[in-house]
Formats: structure tokens, sequence, C-alpha cells
């Protein structure tokens, strides 16, 4: 069971809002496409259901060409940010809705949704309408009527986004789980990098209207294919510097500089641009080339266990994350140290240059 | 908890309260006042009990009025609850057409109320009027000044013309409120447009079309100015609806005291149903 967009684009008018695309999503973990608002995850996601006619290409799912089957007859299934159930449904009826439009008998409804109930924690509220429930208890009703009739497509456009924060943490941790024994597609939109992340699985990076790359989570994280891609991918954002190499030596706009080692060893001189994690940017030395780098500090944020310090360098915001607390004085000129090994390095057109 | 007393707030409320007293309180009392007083003129007055509320609950003439008063308002939200609602369905969510419609719709509602009687009136003339002119040269004997059905029709009408965008514009203002998730959710399950507008438009309609009814309702339940000029009541009484009544006992007649009580108990039938109406449209919404 695969689905595979061939050259998908989607333009309305004169906007460009999907440029050409193409992907071979694959069940077993979910498959996530990671951007930022308006970057055209959601446009994405309804052409893959087929709920938005495609300006060019075709969709194939198992090798036959879907593209022209309206949406009720893919066995798709969908949720979405808002909570979206029947309004004047019980959850049971709510769950019940799609087997019911398939025809399916009393007793297997009443079973199936009874097994949905019970592994999304529903059972107790059965009875009750959406209104009467909490934001997460909808949004698990939700879920449950997409996951009830085990569609062949299920698709999850930010589900968590308007839940709070103990609620999205506990049905981040459910989700995997929910999809891990099933055979099929899951897509699942994000914001955060930090789902990505969790969620493990593949993950596309989408900058306005473009998949700027597709891979395997991890490696999409570890090795970005470019500086747009590194940026989508990274929170807080990835810091980026313009150097210069002469020689064996790489130098900031503001002075500072280093040794190159590793891949920047084999650049050759010239205008680059740098990419390095907050993470790599710590208050004491860390890694295995720590330089020394020093800004006047803009904001700070100490939370219990993390500090995440503001930066002014060489004319751009820094960002420093770090475990622990290290107050630092707003305004004050701080020394921080960056793990330059960490680093990565982008051609003049923003390519990483892999060495 | 200590409880910060603070009364000088209490000025604070004291313009409304003149204000509310002013344009509600003072000339409710004084139309309590009224009800429950006999006067042979000169300016005196002697103590009638609830003699005139006795009166007017007994009288064959103000349950005429009230029959007829229930028989307007709830033809006409028959017409146009439904009516308005389906007009809302087929107007246009975006692009050009959808300022168009929405003041071509509000139009009617920007006429003042006696501009629309005379226009009715001059409208319907059977001889002529457009609509009357034309209802006679297609061979039917209309004729609103001089038979009631005629009146009732143009009369229903004519409110149906001037109201029914109201419910129009909160049903489309429901209607608009619906995310999109929720036509895609039904069109990924199948759904036919009839469970389409049964399980997702209506009950996200409900709250504005309870409004809406309550509106209607309480303004068709106090039309004076409309079916004034249209037919003054006529022909015979057959559409004196309650207010009308009302002014012809109170200015017609200058019964105070019965015109006071009629004004009482019109009020509170208004009152009471109102509740009624609410109370019931939103227990469902507890459920």
């Amino acid at each position: 069971m695969t689905l595979e967009l061939i050259n998908v684009s989607k333009r309305v008018g004169a906007d460009q809002h999907i440029y050409p695309t193409d992907l071979k999503l694959e069940p077993g973990g979910i498959n996530i496409l990671l951007g930022t608002t308006l970057s055209g995850k959601t446009t994405l996601m309804q052409m893959m259901a087929g709920l938005d006619p495609l300006t060019t290409g075709s969709l194939r799912f198992n090798g036959q060409d879907v593209t022209r089957t309206p949406v009720q007859k893919r066995n798709v299934s969908m949720v979405y940010q808002q909570f979206i159930n029947y309004p004047n449904f019980s959850v049971f009826e709510n769950i019940a809705s799609p087997l019911r439009v398939a025809g399916i008998g009393e007793d297997e409804i009443k079973r199936r949704v009874g097994e949905m109930a019970e592994l999304m924690k529903l059972t107790p509220m059965l009875d009750r309408r959406p209104s009467e429930l909490s934001g997460g208890q909808q949004q698990r009703t939700a879920m449950a009527r997409a996951l009830v009739k085990d569609a062949d497509l299920v698709l999850l456009d930010e589900p968590l986004a308007n839940l709070d924060f103990k609620l999205r943490e506990e049905l981040r941790d459910e989700l995997p789980r929910l999809f891990a024994d099933r055979n099929c597609v899951v897509v699942y939109a994000t914001t955060e990098p930090v789902e990505a992340l969790l969620f493990g699985g593949h993950t596309a990076t989408l900058h306005e209207g473009r998949v700027t790359q597709f891979g395997p989570t991890g490696e999409v994280y570890r090795k970005p294919r470019d500086l747009v891609s590194a940026e989508v991918f990274s929170e807080p954002p990835i810091n980026h510097a313009d150097v210069m190499k002469a020689g064996d030596q790489i130098r900031l706009s503001d002075g500072t500089s280093w040794t190159a080692s590793g891949i920047a060893a084999g650049l050759g001189d010239g205008a680059y641009k740098l990419g390095l994690r907050p993470h790599h940017v710590t208050p004491k030395p860390s890694g295995q080339q720590s330089v020394e780098v020093q800004g006047e500090v803009l904001v700070t944020e100490l939370s219990g266990s993390e500090s995440v310090i503001h930066f002014k360098l060489g004319g751009k915001t820094w960002v420093s994350q770090s475990h622990g607390i290290h107050p630092v004085e707003v305004g004050a000129r701080e020394v921080l140290y960056a793990d330059v090994s960490e680093a990565f390095y982008f051609d003049a057109s923003g390519t990483r240059i892999t060495g | 908890m200590n409880k910060i007393e603070n009364q000088k707030a209490w000025f604070f409320v004291l313009p409304v309260l003149l204000l509310v007293a002013f344009n509600a309180i003072v000339p409710l009392m004084t139309v309590v006042n009224y009800s429950v007083q006999e006067t042979f003129g000169d300016n005196t007055f002697f103590w009638a009990g609830v003699m005139w509320f006795e009166d007017v609950l007994h009288s064959e003439r103000f349950h005429a009025a009230l029959g007829r008063q229930m028989l307007f308002t709830f033809s006409i939200l028959a017409i146009e609850i439904p009516l308005g609602v389906a007009i809302a369905l087929t107007m246009p969510r975006k692009g050009f057409w959808v300022p168009v419609c929405l003041v071509l719709m509000a139009l009617p509602l920007l006429i003042p109320y006696n501009v629309v009687g005379a226009m009715w009136n001059i409208f319907a003339l059977p001889d002529i009027g457009l609509l009357g002119r034309s209802l006679n040269a297609l061979g039917f004997d209309y004729n609103f000044t001089r038979q009631p059905g005629d009146a009732w029709f143009t009369l229903i009408l004519m409110d149906v013309w001037h109201w029914t965008s109201l419910v129009v514009l909160l049903a489309y203002a429901g209607l608009v409120s619906i995310p999109d998730a929720y036509y895609q959710a039904a069109k990924i399950d199948g759904a036919k447009p009839f469970a389409i507008f049964r399980y997702i438009q209506l009950p996200k309609m409900k709250r504005v079309l309870t409004i809406a009814v309550l509106l209607r309702f309480m303004d068709s339940f106090m039309i004076y100015t409309e079916p004034f000029v249209l037919t003054g009541g006529g022909p015979g009484n057959s559409t004196t609806l309650l207010s009308i009544d009302l002014v012809k006992i109170a200015l017609g007649q200058f019964d105070l005291g019965p015109a006071a009580a009629m004004s009482l108990i019109y009020f509170l039938i208004i009152l009471l149903m109102s509740w009624v109406f609410y109370t019931v449209m939103m227990r469902n919404e507890a459920q």
C-alpha cells in the first residue's frame, strides 16, 4: 500500500500554492509534513485526499491512478485542527457514522465502535454530545471516527494544534501507538519540529509550496539538504551567519575566526553560509571544537531546566539553548561557545555542502 | 479572602438607571397606574382593582384580536423561517456576488415601516396597483380593501417581503461561520446534500435561528404601522391585530383603564411566549 504523488502541483489564479512535487508515501510509520503556516501542508493533504483537484500531475494508490476518483470512493479519513464532529450526534453515533454510510450491520458497528472507544478512552462518554466533552475528548472522538473505518489513507492536519499543552503531550504519546499495527498510509501535518522528531517515520519539509526535502525523519534533521530545510526543521530557529574561508581559517563578519576542520577543511576560499543549531551554542565550552563568540544579550528565557539566550552576533540574532540555568543579564556582553564541528555549510544558492 | 468594599462604584450605574427609569420604568408604572383606576374625566380617578383586567380577559373583542394576532404571527413565522433558510442556503459563500446579494437582501430592512405600508397599499390597489391590477387581469377577483381573505394575503405577503431578509441574513451568518472542514469531513463520509443540511448546517445554525424566531415573533406580535397603513384593520375588523385594537381603545375611545390593562396583558403575553420559545429551543441544546 503506497501513495505516490507524481508531478503534483496546485495553482489558483496567479498564485502557485504547490510547486510540482513528487512524493512516495508508505505505510508503517507516520509521514510528516513539516512547515510553517501557509507553507502548503493543508493544500497538499487535501490534494492527497481528493478534496482539492490537482492543477497538474497524478496520484497513484497501490500503482493505480486515483487522480479522478471522488473522495468518498477512496477510503480516506481525515482529522482536522478544529474538532470536527456531528454536533447533534452522540459520541457513539459520531464514531459509528462512517460505518453507517458503509452499510455495516448493527452488531458489527457496536463491536467496532466499542473497541475504538476503548482504545481512545471514550467508553464513559459514548452517550454524550460533542459539546459536552473537553477539547481533548472531542478530538479523540474525531480521531476515533477517522480510524474506525480502516481507511487506506489517514490524513491528520495539525490535530493537536488547538489542544492545551498537557493534552497535546498525552495524545502525542498515544498517536504512534494507534497507527503501529495498521496497514495504512498515515500523513501528519505539523508546524512543530519536536512532533516530527517524536513520531519518527518520514518527514517532508515544506516551504512556500515546495517540498524541500523528504526522507527518514532523523536523516532530514541531521542532514538537511539546504538552508531552507534546516530552517524549517529547527526550533528554536537555526543560527546562521555569513562566513569567509581564507586559507585554513574561517571568519565571521565580526572578526571571530577559527581553524577549519572536517567538512569545512575541504572548502575552497570564498563566501559561505553557516548554520548551527541553537543547542550547539552554549554558555560553557562543549563538543569537539568550541569557538568563543561574543555578543550583546537581547532576550533570555529561563525555564525550569533549560536556558535560551538570544544575542547579537555580527548583525544577526543568534540563539543559544542549553540545559540548566544560566542567568545572564539582558544588555550585557556575554561570551558563549559555539561548537563549530556541528556546523552546516551552505553555498551561495543555499545547498548544503556535503564534502 | 478579603472583599474590597467600594460603594462609590454604584455612581457609575446611576446614569443608566436614570435612563432606564425615564424610558421604561416610569412609563410602565404610569400604565400600571391607569390599569387599576377608573376615571369619569376632570382628572379625578377612582380605585378599580382588577376590574379592567377581568373585563379585557373576558372580552370577545380581545379574544378575536388575539386570535388574529396569533394567526398572523404563526403564518409569517411558518413562511419566513423556512424561506429565509432556503434563500441563505442558495446564496454564494465567496466571490463577487456576496456583497451584491447581501445589499439586495438588506434593502427591504432599510425602508421605514410606514413607507412599506404605503408602498404595498398602492402596489396592491386593484385598479391602479401593479399587483392588484395584474391579479385581476389574470382572472382573480382580488380586492384587499373589500375581501378579508385578500387583505390577509396582502398583509402576510407584505410582511414576508419586508422581513424574510432578516432571517436570511441571520441564517447566512450562521452558515458562513461553519468551517470548511465540516463540509470536507462530510464529503469524505460520502454524505448526501440533505444529510449535510440536516446534520451539519441545521444544528450549526440553531443558535442564530433561535434568535431569528424570537426577533420575528416579538416584532410581528407588536406590528402596528404596516397593517395600519395598508388596511387600517379592515375590511371590517378582519385585520385588526392586537396593537391596532389597542390604539383604537386607547386613543379612539380614550378608555384609559381598559387600554392600560390590555397593554399589560399584551406585554405579559409577549414576555411569556418569548420565554417559552427560548426555553424550548435551548432545552434541546442542553440535551
